[in-house]
């Protein structure tokens, strides 16, 4: 049951083979067994989930299921979910009940999916260890002593310890795809505008973006129907018509390999200096494997991805400074015990609010917005930014979709960048220009490195490419099982 | 050394320029779909986007868009295809988001100008007219407001107020007096109400001027500026902007500099003070606001803005000159305000359909000129004056547009006097107000006021004959100095003539009569 897919956990509830509620119920059980050693989880409510397990049970027994009821799926504790405390792994929401239900919470409500408790994540999303986490560090199920990645770490995690059989993340610079890689899961980054933002804790605005962590394209797929979709509460959601995000899962194409025809770009950028051996090897043999199943390789170059991470380091801590100003301590949220007037109100609650990740990127953001800066640095880095997409323009002139690790490396220890950001900010380096650009991109499992710990394969597509991209990926997982391997003592034996 | 006469022209040059904050007339919030209404209780029109909690985003509200155009258009401004809202950050517990979203560099109204009417303060001045070019006006939100004093130590934050959508008007530094800052604000202030964008009410906030001051020798270049904040009545912008200007002479004049600053005005005291200098002035860190695209106004939506504009004040007062024969100062005091100039027009449309579908005016003169003259003195005269009295709006005014213009026809078509017009004017306005006070009972009409107070001019020349023989009977020595060429003593004869008649006396008919008699 822990290794079944969405497609034939939703057949054997609609067969009534097993409840909601004994589901909900098999992962609770799990998350209290794990979750103390793998902090995935920072909030369960067995009964609220096990109430919405039952209304879900009360419709696959009315023969009004869809896809997803009766499915448990973790939320990152970035989503507001009414009645739920949502904390964006910080102080200063340590105590915060969420009054309202944020679009992705309402759209699984609807699809009568149960909210199986909300994940861990770096301090409001700004981190890729996990461990700017105020409420501890996530574990990597692989090997404990290394990090899941972030900010998505709960998440991730979870997913791969089989604590839920799915969940959702958010991606601003990489914060699905890089715990995606580093914990031996898939997961989706749609492009801007897909998700809408309604409810999502914004880190920063024009790059975050929601999306669906699972253990196969398939599944991603499935969830992507359910969280897709125009909102007019988001002035940055895109209206468009629905669509089945795996209507082209199975689609047969000309000719005897299933991807014919199919161009992969592949960045020199992304094959230089700074990748890890055992990351490119993982990769070039999934490569192989690509051309095996029909595709055809094109050298491709985005020369100006190379000012990604530069770039994203002025614009996202910039809105972030802005975004994080309503934390004050005035209507809601962590407020300092003592102080003497308004402005020590201020500097106390957030000094004692906010880690010191939040702190670095609210100084650096309040620093390139400022008087006298503003040109030289966040107009300047918009202008690099429109450089950088239209870099991928230009390329998807010439391939489908574009190829390349999703991480430098594998999974760290814990730790080992925490000195330096600098080296903690190269952790994105491949995925922040996909975000800059507004692009959907992908990480999916591929094999493993030295460490036995897993590699992410990165697929970029074009705008709304993410049927076309979620079908690239299963392919490869028909043909491949990285995705099914399990981390070794998630309590999986004799199950 | 305070000197308390007023600026010694032409020593010194006041510059003034404008900013006004003016509440649009929505129901709902720039960002949200929270109410806008005045007064309610504290934080009752504050939802999930005012108190601005984890996850929230704005959403523009078109209504908002519609009614900045609606300005720009009106001001023959230049609408921006594309304008952008920004963030001005500052951190202040009335403000939830820690910025207020505005608009910065990229505003949705461009330049433009208002004509204005200034009535100098100086005696025997004389009314004259002026362009003042508009620099640019902008949408963005209001934020909430800080209580103090409810309680012990304590400072509470109403929200209600935040996101109320607010198009702020800038002005170019063109007015050279108090009067003239004056006349730009009330003609800004009676526009927005004349287009439908803002209710104009200054008590509530709904209009707010900031007023940037600076002196200058005539032929220097402008002097440093303060702004005075926050002026919610003309009478305090009047005040503030005297002192004002008073103060900065005396600075100079004493050897001292002035120093760009924000300043209060105290109603109180009738002083201005510091309030911040520009050395602590916000670095308010403006960004394009992330949460919102571009706001892209198409052709075709300006034309449809477009067509819901009314006729505006200046193109009225060149109708009423042009086409009706007024004064200036007649149209001007006309198109005060939408509901005067309709007021006008309806009391000018009733009297003058009457008038032509009348067939035996015989003599009267009909035109419509004449009609609009007559009505145009009415309201500007009698109808002002009881309104004054009774603290009253003209779109309160008990008489309606309709019934004046029956009055008025009385008077056209000889019927009755003016004296007797105004009599009737008054009984019917204390009819409408008393009788709607006890339930909605109609005012007599004009012609049933006229009968039941027998104010019917008379036009029998056989009743005038017979009053004029008994004075001449009555006073033989006027008589014969009229014969003998005094023609002063005739006003004598009109005068007692028109008592014998109880004022009802058609007086051509009279004068004719009483010439002819006195002829012998």
């Amino acid at each position: 049951m822990l290794n079944s897919s969405l497609r034939q956990l939703g057949s054997a509830l609609r067969a009534r083979k097993i409840s909601s509620v004994e589901l909900t119920q098999l992962y609770l059980d799990r998350i209290t067994a794990l979750n103390p050693a793998l902090n995935a989880f920072v909030t369960t409510n067995a009964e609220t989930s096990l109430a919405q397990a039952r209304r879900a049970d009360a419709l696959l027994a009315g023969g009004k299921a869809q896809p997803l009821t009766g499915i448990p799926i973790a939320q990152k504790d970035i989503f507001c979910a009414k009645g739920w405390r949502t904390t964006c792994g910080s102080k200063m929401l340590e105590n915060f009940i969420a009054p309202y239900d944020a679009h992705v919470i309402e759209q699984f409500n609807n699809a009568g999916a149960v909210n199986l408790g909300k994940t861990n994540m770096d301090e409001f999303a700004m981190g890729s260890s996990n461990e700017t986490s105020h409420f501890g560090a996530v574990k990597n199920p692989w090997d404990m002593t290394r990090v899941p990645g972030g900010s998505s770490g709960g998440t991730a995690a979870a997913v791969a310890a089989r604590l839920c059989a799915a969940a959702t993340g958010t991606d601003t610079g990489g914060s699905i795809r890089q715990p995606a890689a580093l914990c031996g899961i898939s997961g989706l980054k749609p492009t801007y505008g897909v998700v809408s933002r309604y409810g999502m804790i914004a880190f920063a605005s024009s790059l975050d973006q929601a999306g669906p962590m699972a253990r196969s394209a398939e599944d991603l797929a499935l969830l992507l129907n359910v969280m897709a979709g125009f909102d007019e509460r988001d002035s940055t959601s895109l209206q468009r018509d629905k669509e089945d995000y795996a209507r082209e899962l199975n689609k047969q194409v000309g000719g005897d390999k299933p991807l014919n025809g199919l161009r992969i770009g592949l960045p020199k950028e992304f094959f230089a200096a700074g990748m890890g051996s055992d990351v490119a090897k993982a990769v070039e043999a999934a490569i192989t494997a690509y051309k095996k199943l029909g595709a055809t390789i094109v050298d491709i170059s985005l020369p100006n991805s190379r000012l990604s991470v530069p770039v994203y380091y002025v614009l996202a801590p910039a809105e972030a400074s802005s975004n994080l100003s309503r934390f004050d301590g005035v209507r809601y949220g962590y407020r300092a015990p003592e102080y003497a007037d308004l402005t020590e109100m201020y500097e106390k609650s957030r000094a004692q609010g906010f880690g010191a990740e939040v702190k670095r990127r609210i100084m650096i953001g309040t620093y390139v917005l400022s008087h006298g800066y503003y040109d030289a640095y966040y107009l300047q880095a918009q202008k690099i930014r429109r450089l950088i997409a239209q870099d991928f323009t230009d390329a998807f002139k010439q391939c489908d979709v574009i190829m390349g690790p999703t991480a430098p490396s594998t999974a760290f220890k814990f730790g080992e960048k925490g000195d330096d950001p600098v080296q903690m900010y190269l952790s994105d380096i491949y995925t922040i220009a996909v975000n800059l650009a507004g692009l959907p991109g992908m990480s999916i499992p591929c094999g493993f490195g030295d460490n036995a710990m897993p590699v992410g394969l990165q697929i970029i597509g074009n705008y709304f490419a993410e049927a076309q991209m979620l079908n690239v990926a299963h392919q490869f997982q028909l043909a491949t099982d990285h995705h099914d391997r399990a981390p070794q003592n998630i309590g999986l034996q004799g199950s | 050394m305070p000197h308390k006469t007023f600026v010694r022209a032409p020593e010194w040059e006041i510059v003034i320029g404008l900013e006004v904050h003016t509440q649009l007339s929505t129901n709902s919030k720039i960002f949200s779909g929270a109410s806008t209404t005045y007064g309610a209780e504290p934080n009752t029109q504050a939802d999930a986007v005012s108190i601005a909690l984890p996850g929230v985003l704005p959403v523009l509200n078109k209504g908002a868009v519609e009614r900045a155009i609606k300005f720009g258009l009106a001001v023959g401004a230049h609408i921006a295809p594309r304008s952008v809202f920004a963030r001005k950050n500052y951190f202040y517990p009335d403000l939830p988001k820690g910025y207020q979203i505005s608009q910065f560099d990229l505003p949705v109204v461009g330049q433009g100008a208002l004509t204005i009417q200034v009535e100098p303060l100086s005696g025997n001045a004389k009314p004259y007219e002026k362009v003042v070019r508009i620099t640019r006006a902008h949408l963005e939100e209001d934020a909430g407001k800080s209580v103090h004093g409810e309680s012990q130590g304590v400072t509470g934050v109403d929200l209600n107020r935040a996101g109320t959508p607010l198009l702020e008007i800038v002005s170019e530094p063109d007015m050279r007096s108090a009067a003239e800052a004056v006349a730009y604000a009330k003609a800004l202030h009676s526009l927005v109400r004349w287009i439908g964008i803002c209710d104009g009410n200054m008590q509530e906030g709904s209009f707010r001027c900031d007023v940037n001051v600076s002196v200058r020798r005539p032929g220097e270049p402008l002097g440093t500026r303060r702004e005075i904040k926050n002026l919610n009545s003309f009478k305090f912008m009047q005040q503030a902007i005297d002192y004002e200007v008073q103060w900065q002479i005396d600075t100079i004049e004493n050897g001292g500099k002035i120093q760009q600053a924000t300043i209060l005005f105290n109603p109180d005291t009738g002083e201005t003070r510091a309030m911040r200098s520009k050395e602590d002035a916000h670095d308010y860190r403006y960004f394009p606001d992330p949460d919102l695209l571009p706001l892209d106004i198409t052709p075709a939506m300006l034309e449809q803005v477009r067509a819901t504009l009314p006729e505006l004040p200046q193109a009225k007062r060149e109708r009423y000159v042009n086409e009706l024969g007024l004064s200036a100062y007649d149209a001007s005091m006309l198109t005060a305000s939408r509901e005067m100039a309709d007021f006008f027009e309806d009391a000018v449309d009733s009297l003058f359909s009457q008038v032509r579908s009348a067939i035996n005016l015989g003599a009267a003169p009909c035109a419509e000129p004449y009609a609009a003259k007559l009505c145009a003195n009415w309201i500007i005269g009698e109808v002002s004056a009881q309104l004054n009295r009774d603290g009253l709006d003209i779109a309160q005014c008990p008489v309606s547009a309709q019934q004046l213009g029956d009055i008025i026809l009385r008077i056209v078509d000889g019927a009755i006097l003016n004296s007797g017009a105004k009599e009737v004017f008054r009984t019917m306005w204390e009819e409408q107000i008393t009788w709607s006070a006890l339930g909605g009972k109609q005012a007599r009409t004009a012609d049933e006021i006229i009968e039941a107070k027998g104010l019917k001019q008379v036009s029998d020349s056989g009743a005038i004959e017979k009053i004029v023989d008994e004075i001449i009977a009555a006073n033989p020595a006027q008589v014969a100095e009229y014969r003998s060429g005094k023609d002063k003593v005739f006003g004598f004869f009109v005068g007692l003539a028109m008592k014998a008649s109880k004022g009802k006396a058609n007086p051509a008919q009279l004068n004719d009569i009483l010439k002819k008699k006195l002829a012998g």
